[in-house]
């Protein structure tokens, strides 16, 4: 790789400091994830804006989920320093974290690159199940809940119609009843977006949500991320190899190869570095510099992957 | 994305079999009824020689058994099947359309029809065997046997239900079960030994008890999953048993512990003399009146624990332990604490069992080691999966047959074990999620709809 890790294409605004940089509502610092013998996340710092769609891409092998898993406690990081800011004040180290806490107090969601529904269970029920912290306090730790006191009744409704707000909005209301293994592949990647919602997060981390989606579907999803950043107060990260979406939504794009960031930046300037478009096209280390040449003489800038 | 979304799911949702050809020639109707029945009739005939058309007597003077046919029994039960089975097929099942033979008799496992009959009939099921077990004791044939067997198996029932709890909801394969229906029994036996407590104040202790040990059990087998929860469960149930068997001092080991009081009713004993039940009452002593009360007390708690576990599906640490079941990473990452998850269900599984125990001792009045080996837990793991996990009626159904069944035929001797398993194999082969095999939804918005076995998960451990 010739170009250094961390090589930082400066953001669209003439000022030093991108705007990710100034409140973000994400900063890892030098994470480092090793496996035994295998680096697969090296040294890595960059930060996610608050109320952006940021987006982690990298070719296969490129250590984006385990990016994931270290920020949503799945893997503790061999190294590094993971900071949840939260827009209310209150700080978190996720590192320090074990992963249902994240999800609980930092208020960090996600969904599963293959998906993890819970597929006997309806549609409904994966939302309530979303809504268990809550709910188990509205019930009293279950004994209040045992006697069907109003308290718990009158939050479980509530909870309802926060599951119904959300089966509305990923047109899904009618298949409410349905088990949720039942749904086309589609279906299925909209109600985890959904479930994970449901918990009201601050930062909602998305493993490839537009994978094996087809352009309409991608299309809606694009909307539905859009809405989520609008109305909800919630920041986005997401990774993704479907370029259309990462160019089309997000508002700043990390790219990781080998573990190492080699871009980082807005989504245009990201889509015409050389290292990335090298890192996609997948040449050996000594042909970088040609392979750059090229790509400045063709000028034409298309979107390397897909 | 219209088409691909909501509407899809109309089409997709239509029953499989069309609405029944109403405009049927009666006369077809009526030919096929005959042909159904006399296959029915034959089918009959079949059993029916050798098992009533042959008997076998022993001849008076030592002289062997001899064999007496009785072809008129046999006539009598081939006609009833056959007008039986003609009657049922012109007057009931006459809207049923009729399906290809193969297709009805070797259905893909998990198919439809028997569910959508359980579904069918389910909601009248569950209170026709409730209300048939409330009047048992008043009924004719309820004698000493039958309330003795009838005990039996609503203990086993309960136990099925509480067992359910870990394995039919939660996932967690447990094997040790009985471990806690020991705990159960020897907390009340030692109670009442050592302190001289009455049953109804170590009934919630035994309970309390038996989860303080499940919890116990839980902590060091959370990471396990699996094959090796199962051992170390297994290993768990051994070690009490061993305990008791060999803790001389303190349980009497292999000996047991007698003399167990029985249970008051409202501090009225059942026994002769003034102040007994029986006189209070203005009745006639009869030893029945403790059996019978034995009874409703056993089918207090069982209902007790049924209602439990309906009411805990429908709460959020229900929701959660069936989530668990299916994905336990996605319940972490929406901030469940599987820890304390599985922990509960443990413990409320443990609870039940604990329960269960000090009913036991009570109503053995001994106890010892012997009862609590790992063929009970299997016995009692049996039932859960034969009835099918997670299914309530179906603990019922399973206990029922298992237990009654294995009772009723203890003339059949070593037989019984093989035509047993025989039966289990046939069970698993035909529907290998258990009788009852689809899962109720907790909650609905419109319509509750049952969830077919196969999408059901089965845990992980």
């Amino acid at each position: 790789m010739s170009a250094a890790p961390g090589t930082t294409v400066s953001a669209a605004g003439a000022h030093g400091q991108a705007d990710w940089d100034s409140d973000p509502i994400l900063r890892v610092e030098h994470l480092t994830m090793r496996f035994g013998g295998l680096v697969a996340v090296d040294d890595l710092s960059f930060s996610a804006g608050r109320g952006d769609i940021s987006a982690i891409i990298g070719p296969n092998g490129a250590g984006k989920t385990t990016v994931f898993n270290c920020i949503t406690g799945f893997y503790k990081p061999s190294e590094g320093m993971l900071t949840l800011r939260q827009a209310g004040g209150d700080s978190y180290l996720l590192e320090r974290m074990p992963d249902f806490q994240i999800a609980a107090h930092a208020r960090v969601a996600r969904t599963f690159q293959n998906i993890r529904l819970f597929g006997g269970m309806t549609v409904l029920e994966n939302l309530m199940v979303a809504q268990h912290n809550p709910l188990m306090l509205a019930s009293y730790f279950t004994f209040g809940g045992v006697l069907g006191l109003r308290h718990f009744r009158n939050a479980e409704k509530g909870a309802i119609e926060l599951a119904r707000y959300w089966l509305e909005r990923i047109r899904l209301i009618d298949r409410a009843d349905d088990p949720a293994a039942d749904l086309p592949y589609g279906a299925q990647r909209r109600l985890e977006i959904a479930r994970a919602m449901c918990t009201k997060p601050e930062l909602l981390c998305l493993d490839e949500p537009a994978a094996g989606l087809n352009p309409r579907e991608t299309a809606e999803l694009n909307e539905l991320l859009r809405f989520i950043r609008d109305e909800h107060d919630t920041s986005v990260l997401l990774i993704e190899h479907d370029m259309t979406v990462v160019m089309e939504i997000s508002d700043h794009v990390v790219v990781l190869d080998y573990g190492q960031m080699i871009a980082d930046g807005p989504p245009d300037a990201v889509r015409n570095d050389p290292a990335v478009i090298a890192a996609y096209l997948g040449v050996e280390d000594e042909e970088v510099e040609t392979v750059e040449r090229e790509v400045e003489a063709g000028a034409s800038g298309g979107d390397g992957a897909s | 994305m219209t088409d691909t979304a909501t509407p899809a799911g109309t089409p997709a949702q239509a029953p499989e079999e069309p609405a029944p050809p109403v405009s049927q020639p009666p006369e077809h109707d009526l030919a096929s009824a005959v042909k159904d029945a006399g296959l029915a009739a034959l089918v009959a005939l079949a059993l029916a020689a050798p098992i009533m058309g042959l008997r076998t007597t022993s001849q008076s003077g030592g002289g062997g058994l001899v064999i007496v046919p009785q072809w008129q029994s046999v006539l009598i039960a081939v006609a009833a099947v056959f007008v039986g089975r003609l009657l049922l097929d012109l007057f009931i099942w006459r809207r049923i359309v009729p399906v290809p033979i193969g297709d009805k008799w070797f259905r893909r496992p998990g198919g439809m029809p028997l569910a959508r009959h359980a579904e069918r009939f389910g909601g009248y099921f569950g209170p026709l065997v409730l209300a048939g077990a409330v009047v048992l004791p008043f009924l004719p044939i309820a004698d000493r046997y039958i309330m003795d067997l009838s005990i039996l198996v609503l203990t086993y029932v309960m136990l099925g239900w509480g067992l359910n709890i870990v394995v039919g909801l939660a996932g967690l394969l447990d094997l040790g079960y009985v471990a806690f229906y020991a705990v159960g029994a020897y907390s009340y036996a030692l109670l009442a030994q050592y302190f001289d407590l009455g049953f109804w104040v170590c009934l919630p202790l035994a309970g309390i008890l038996a989860a303080f040990w499940g919890i116990l059990l839980g902590f060091p087998v959370l990471r396990l999953r699996g094959d090796y929860l199962a051992i170390v469960t297994l290993a768990f149930g051994e070690i009490i048993r061993v305990v008791l068997l060999n803790w001389y001092t303190f349980t009497n080991g292999p000996d047991g512990i007698s003399g167990i009081p029985r249970p008051s009713f409202f501090g009225l004993e059942f026994q002769r003399g003034d102040s007994g039940f029986a006189a209070f009452f203005g009745l006639d002593y009869s030893p029945m009146h403790r059996i019978i009360f034995l009874y409703y007390l056993i089918l207090i708690l069982a209902l007790i624990t049924n209602f439990v576990t309906v009411r805990l599906r429908r709460l959020p640490v229900g929701r959660a332990w069936e989530a668990l079941r299916e994905d336990e990473i996605a319940c972490r990452s929406l901030g469940i604490n599987t820890t304390s998850t599985k922990l509960t269900a443990f413990a409320t599984g443990a609870m039940f069992a604990g329960f269960a125990g000090s009913f036991f001792a009570t109503r053995q009045g001994f106890i010892s080691p012997e009862s609590f080996t790992f063929i009970e837990s299997a016995l009692i793991l049996a039932i859960v999966v034969l009835g099918g996990l997670g299914s309530q009626i179906g603990v019922v159904i399973a206990a029922v047959v298992m237990i009654g069944g294995f009772e009723y035929f203890r003339e059949f001797e070593q037989y019984r074990m093989l035509i047993f398993g025989l039966a289990m194999v046939v069970i698993m082969v035909w529907r290998p999620r258990g009788l009852i095999a689809t899962r109720q939804p907790s909650i609905a918005l419109g319509k509750r709809k049952s969830i077919a076995g196969d999408l059901v998960g089965e845990g992980h451990g």
